[in-house]
């Protein structure tokens, strides 16, 4: 309201206070704040630990990282509409066992299994994309559904057993295989993705339909396209991340992901700066998001801590981040308005 | 002026219903190219709905759309934009965490070659010399706008149809949310491309000195039909006021012993 009362902070302050200005900084430039976070986890553990920034260590951390990060970038395309994809953790089983199909029983070489299976994923999130566009239907609901749709059919695929991957070739090797190549390809999709959010026309109507859908749509832009075309994004990157951790630990087991990887990758989503509001997001957030919870994990791990305090700790991460995202936005409001 | 100008765009017989209200019964329009025609009417009279028709935004149930003579099926906003038709709707159609030059080239942004990559650079500078030429004046462009004013944003998205080579120009209310001085930019930036005559503009104006200073020709809608179609030179304040005033005391005649 324009004749709202000033209260008594602002009065004594004129303006906002210095923790104010502070924390909308940060949260202005969340990967930033995240970033300190992770670099501080670090200098801990390492402190604490001398085995923590050891090879063998770092390996694990990096094969870690990969898989959830990348399920993270696809989700962040989809958050930054304010929708959401429940169903990532099984297009990360399904692709891997769409390729096996592909592979072992209609004898397709592999790089067209490869492609096969992602096209297969990214099937699902279309089918995910048109439920919501063109039925109504909310997208965590739609991809609920899906969620145990998909969840189902993986495990009739392969009749209840995991399979092994294909033998040991150049191909395996570059898509898992060889300890670095999660790492490495998660790092590209990283740097394609960043640059097709924040560099190209499509980024640009990504956060217009997420932060005024009926404005972006009087500007003409395509706005049932986007919001398909980004959940098929969501849904491939989820089947590859799948497909380079079937590859890496040679298995392809139909209950790889689930839940337990939405719900991480969600996570480092939203703590790097993707708070599913709608309009706003980042990949270089989501990156660190992942790193961050990796390096808690890891670190508590190597502590022997368990797991329920990282569930403590990543619970208390969320709950922060998001009061003082609503905090700082209240914050912005007021500010404009008076 | 303008009299015997032909008709770039027309609209013949639009019916729109949105459920079981009739938002448009029967409206024809047409406007001659190089005009300005005020479009005036009570709140809730149709004025938005139709701009939406013409903008392709809202499909009509019934009616058709001519573009130079040549019957058109709008299909989508962008289908409008190919044809040169641009909006400045009611809401502005800003995205609050975009910056002042994302907003002004939403939908037609700058690209390199052959990386089809943003060119945030010449994007900025064409918004700092549009924004410049209207003489509005905004803090910083790499702002997002939502912390701009109200009067800022409406000039903005004003200045986003008017630089976009449009050939029909439609305008709701641009003059809403602003103040005398910025209201008077706007004002002078309609009587400039009104004098140069490329391009033909539809105004939603509730101020009727606006529509004498800037328009032409005025039509009233009411009812959902356009029932005053008048050039400015023939009318004055006084009628459009009683043509207005006159609706409502009919409205409370009628309107007596149902409501």
């Amino acid at each position: 309201m324009a004749t709202r009362a000033p209260t008594r902070d602002e009065a004594e302050t004129q303006g906002p206070g210095l923790f104010a200005r502070v924390a909308e900084t940060l949260l202005r430039r969340q990967e930033i704040s995240i970033f300190v976070v992770a670099v501080a986890l670090v200098i801990y553990f390492q402190a604490s630990n001398p085995a923590f920034l050891q090879q063998g260590n770092l390996r694990g951390l990096a094969q870690s990282i990969a898989a959830t990060a990348i399920v993270a970038a696809g989700l962040v395309m989809v958050m930054i509409l304010g929708e959401i994809d429940l169903s990532v953790g099984q297009a990360f089983a399904f692709a891997p066992i769409a390729m096996y199909i592909a592979y072992e029983q209609f004898f397709l070489v592999l790089p067209l299994a490869v492609v096969l299976g992602l096209l297969l994923t990214a099937v699902v999130g279309f089918v995910n994309g048109v439920l919501r566009v063109y039925f109504g239907v909310p997208s965590f609901v739609a991809t609920l559904g899906m969620y145990f749709l998909l969840g189902g059919v993986n495990v009739i695929l392969v009749a209840g057993f995991p399979k092994t991957t294909p033998e040991e070739s150049a191909i395996t090797r570059a898509l898992g295989e060889y300890p670095y190549a999660g790492i490495l390809w998660c790092v590209a999709v990283f740097i394609i993705m960043h640059v097709l959010l924040n560099y190209t026309r499509w980024g640009i109507y990504t956060f217009a339909t997420g932060g005024n859908f009926i404005g972006a749509k009087e500007a003409g832009i395509k706005v049932d396209r986007v919001r398909i075309v980004n959940f098929m994004i969501c849904s491939t990157l989820a089947g590859f991340a799948g497909i380079l951790e079937a590859m890496r630990i040679e298995s392809i087991d139909p209950l790889a992901g689930g839940a337990g990887v939405m719900f991480l990758a969600i996570s480092a989503a939203v703590i790097g700066g993707t708070p599913l509001a709608g309009g706003v997001g980042t990949m270089i957030g989501a990156f660190i998001g992942t790193l961050v919870l990796s390096v808690l994990r890891n670190g508590f791990t190597l502590q022997g801590i368990g797991a329920f305090t990282f569930n403590v700790i990543l619970g208390i991460a969320i709950l922060i981040v998001m009061v003082l995202n609503i905090y700082v936005g209240r914050m912005r409001t007021a500010r404009r308005i008076s | 002026m303008n009299d015997g100008a032909p008709d770039v765009l027309r609209a013949e017989n639009i019916v729109k219903r949105f459920g079981p209200n009739v938002a448009l019964s029967d409206v024809s329009l047409h406007l001659r190219r190089g005009e300005v025609l005020g479009l005036i009417g009570d709140n809730g009279a149709g004025k938005s709905t139709l701009i939406k028709i013409i903008t392709g935004f809202h499909k009509p149930d019934a009616g058709r759309i001519f573009i130079e003579d040549e019957e058109i099926e709008l299909k989508s906003v962008s289908h409008a934009q190919s044809l040169g038709i641009q909006t400045v709707f009611q809401d502005l159609a800003l995205v609050n965490d975009l910056s002042v030059y994302h907003n002004m080239f939403l939908n037609s942004e700058i690209t390199r070659r052959p990386l089809p990559l943003l060119n945030n650079r010449a994007m900025k500078e064409k918004t700092r010399r549009y924004l410049d030429e209207i003489g509005v004046n905004i803090p910083s462009i790499d702002t997002t706008v939502a912390m701009l004013s109200g009067g800022q944003r409406q000039a903005i998205a004003v200045a986003r149809s008017v630089y976009s080579n449009a050939k029909i120009l439609l305008l709701d209310e641009p003059l809403a949310a602003m103040g005398a001085k910025e209201g008077a930019m706007i004002l002078d930036l309609i009587q400039r491309l009104r004098d140069e005559g490329e391009v033909s503009i539809i105004l939603i104006v509730h101020n009727y000195a606006h529509v004498f200073e800037v328009c032409d020709r005025v039509n009233v809608l009411q009812h959902g039909s356009i029932s005053y179609d008048r050039p400015t030179s023939e009318t004055s304040v006084e009628e459009l006021t009683e043509l207005m005033v006159s609706e409502y005391r009919r409205a409370r005649e009628t309107g007596n012993g149902r409501a």
